[in-house]
Parts: C-alpha cells; sequence; structure tokens
C-alpha cells in the first residue's frame, strides 16, 4: 500500500474514534442532564428541568427519554404546542415504549380539553 | 402485609438511589380561559331564554346558579341586578305573537313560550344577533361582559336494556356478583343550554357555547325536576367557568431516565 493512502486510512480511523469519543462523551453529559433535570423537577422547579432537558436533546438529539421529560415540562407550563412536538420526536424515537404512549394519551385529553372550541 | 411494605420500601430505595428507568411525578397542567375577558372589571348575567319543563323556572335558576359560581370562581365583579325582560324581546324579534298566558299570569308577566326543542328555540334567538339591543343593555351597566343564552329542559322517557349486577349464590353458598341486561322503562331529564358572551360595549357576541346533558332513573324513583336541574348543570359547571377563568388540572406523568 503507498504511503500516502495508509495516511489516509490511519486518518480516517482517527477521526471515527475521536467522533466515536466525542459521541458517547455528549451522550453521558446528555444523561446527567436528564438526571438533573430530574431531581429538580420532583422538587417543582420546572423551569430549569426544561433548561436541562433542552441541553439534553441538543447534545443527544436520539435521545427520546429526553424528549418525553421535556414534553412534560413544557406541558406543566401550558406550552402545548412545543409539548405535542416534544412527545411526537419521543415516540417517533421510541415507539415501544408505553410510558411515553401514556403520558402522551394524558397531554391529548388535556389538549383536546383546552381547543375542545376555539372562541369566536 | 409485611412483605408488601418490604417490597415497598425496596421499590422506593432502588427508586431513591436513581436504579429505576423512571419517576413518577405530579403535574398541575394550566389551562387558559377560552374567553379573554381581561379587559372587563364586571360581568352581567343578563337572562335566558327558558324552554321545556314548567317545573322549574331555568331562567331564573340559571341566572342565580351562574351569578353565584362567578362570584365564588371568577375574578369579575358580578352585577347583581335584574334580569333583562328577554321574552318579550325575543318575541318581538322573532315577530310571533306571544303564546297563552301561564295559569295565574299576572297582566304584564312575561309572555309564555312555547318551546321544547330547538327548533322551537330557533325563531326567539334572533334577540342575541340584535347589537343595538346589547349594546343598550351594556350601556346600563358601563360596558360590562353579558352574559345570555337560553335553555332548554325537557322530560325525557327511554326504555331499553340496562347493564345491573346482581347477587347470586352457587349451590355451596358461595356468594358473587354478576352483570344482568334487563329491559327498563327510565324517565329523567335533558337539559340543554346555549351561553352567550356578549361585549356590553360593542353588543357583539365573543363566544357562545351549548352543552347536552341528560340524566335517567328508574321509573319507580320519584327525583324532583329542581334536583335533576342542578345534577345536570353541576356536570357542564367546570366547563362554563373555565371560558372566563383559567383551571390547573392535576394528574401524574412518568419522567424517564
Amino acid at each position: 500500500m503507498p504511503t500516502w493512502k495508509k495516511v489516509i486510512a490511519w486518518a480516517t480511523v482517527g477521526v471515527a474514534i475521536s467522533a466515536t469519543a466525542a459521541g458517547a462523551g455528549d451522550r453521558k453529559e446528555a444523561r446527567n442532564q436528564v438526571e438533573f433535570g430530574i431531581r429538580v423537577a420532583s422538587q417543582g422547579l420546572w423551569r430549569e428541568a426544561t433548561y436541562r432537558w433542552e441541553r439534553a436533546v441538543e447534545l443527544d438529539p436520539t435521545y427520546a427519554a429526553a424528549y418525553n421529560n421535556l414534553a412534560i415540562a413544557y406541558e406543566t407550563v401550558g406550552e402545548f404546542q412545543k409539548a405535542k412536538q416534544a412527545y411526537e420526536k419521543a415516540i417517533e424515537l421510541d415507539p415501544k415504549s408505553i410510558y411515553i404512549k401514556q403520558n402522551f394519551d394524558l397531554f391529548k385529553e388535556i389538549n383536546d380539553r383546552a381547543n375542545r372550541q376555539a372562541p369566536r | 402485609m409485611r412483605t408488601a411494605k418490604l417490597l415497598a420500601s425496596v421499590v422506593l430505595a432502588i427508586g431513591t438511589a436513581g436504579c429505576l428507568s423512571f419517576v413518577e411525578v405530579s403535574v398541575e397542567t394550566p389551562i387558559k380561559p377560552k374567553l379573554d375577558a381581561s379587559k372587563f372589571a364586571r360581568v352581567y348575567v343578563a337572562g335566558f331564554i327558558a324552554g321545556g319543563s314548567e317545573d322549574v323556572d331555568t331562567n331564573l335558576e340559571t341566572v342565580r346558579l351562574l351569578r353565584s359560581q362567578l362570584k365564588n370562581k371568577s375574578s369579575l365583579r358580578v352585577i347583581e341586578a335584574d334580569v333583562q325582560p328577554l321574552a318579550d324581546m325575543a318575541v318581538k324579534a322573532a315577530g310571533l305573537a306571544p303564546g297563552p298566558a301561564a295559569p295565574g299570569a299576572a297582566p304584564g308577566d312575561a309572555p309564555k313560550l312555547a318551546i321544547r326543542d330547538e327548533r322551537d328555540m330557533l325563531p326567539y334567538e334572533k334577540i342575541f344577533a340584535d347589537k343595538e339591543y346589547w349594546k343598550g343593555v351594556g350601556e346600563e351597566y358601563q360596558g360590562a361582559l353579558i352574559v345570555t343564552g337560553s335553555v332548554i329542559f325537557v322530560p325525557y322517557q327511554r326504555s331499553g336494556y340496562v347493564q345491573t349486577e346482581q347477587e347470586v349464590y352457587d349451590s355451596f353458598g358461595r356468594r358473587s356478583v354478576v352483570p344482568v341486561r334487563t329491559y327498563m322503562d327510565r324517565k329523567g331529564f335533558i337539559l340543554k343550554p346555549k351561553f352567550l358572551f356578549i361585549d356590553g360595549k360593542t353588543g357583539e357576541t365573543l363566544y357562545s357555547e351549548t352543552y347536552r346533558e341528560e340524566i335517567l332513573y328508574n321509573t319507580e324513583q320519584s327525583t324532583p325536576a329542581l334536583s335533576s336541574y342542578f345534577e345536570l348543570m353541576d356536570r357542564l359547571l367546570p366547563s362554563f367557568l373555565s371560558t372566563l377563568s383559567s383551571q390547573t388540572i392535576k394528574g401524574t406523568r412518568v419522567l424517564l431516565r
């Protein structure tokens, strides 16, 4: 194998390893944010929890649990449109989760009630 | 019992330690009022066009009930004033002749409207579109928010199969409860109110909502019409109040790790 080909091959491997390491680091940080969010939400600090879970989905956009929690946080502050989008994303990422589905069903009941008849 | 307690504390301990993948939390979801009534300081429940049963004065009962509910559960000041002569106005607006006077009615009493259902009510509802009339009412009460509408409360009968529970005993004398379908004649009432929220400054209808509730009893059961009326109104009051005031709905959700 010519030298330049070896250099490219090693460079590709290097990039892949560092990307994986960075991805793993982001996922770990996203988990920390989710965990912290749960702790503060349990104390009723939903604004802080929202901030943490927004950060978590930025770090790991495939993290279904973070979207689920974020949807709940949006619900508690009356941001129904954002809550709906977050639930839909959570279900898209983890369609088998009964917890996400159950949360979404409960949300839909309230959302339907709020939108039952728009003022004219 | 002791085992159950032990298990519960183990689950709690594991949950607290963060080993469970979920946490159940209590949430309070705020629902905004259906109508932005922030520009109004006062509300005037002006009266209703009533139809149906003569056992209950649905106009005055509805006015009393809504005024007391608004006083306790909304931030608006409730105007305690006489109700509007809506039946008179509705007859004029509909261009119809009033029905025969109610037995024992004094001269000058509100005309009796022959309203049994929504179709009968339709011509009288023209009064709600009369902006000038409502503007005039509003001027009398410094542009307050006006609540008005129609209420139909009619007796109702229905026969059919009803599922009930029946106690049965097997050959060993063991008791169990089984569902049984029985054919029954039942009677009750239907309540169909339509609430309108009118801007007292412009006479325009800002919001309207129609409801339908029914209640049925066994034919042997004798329930006064007024009790049935209040029972049915109780069901729809939260929705009526949520038009003007925000509400919070308590529930639980599952947070995931």
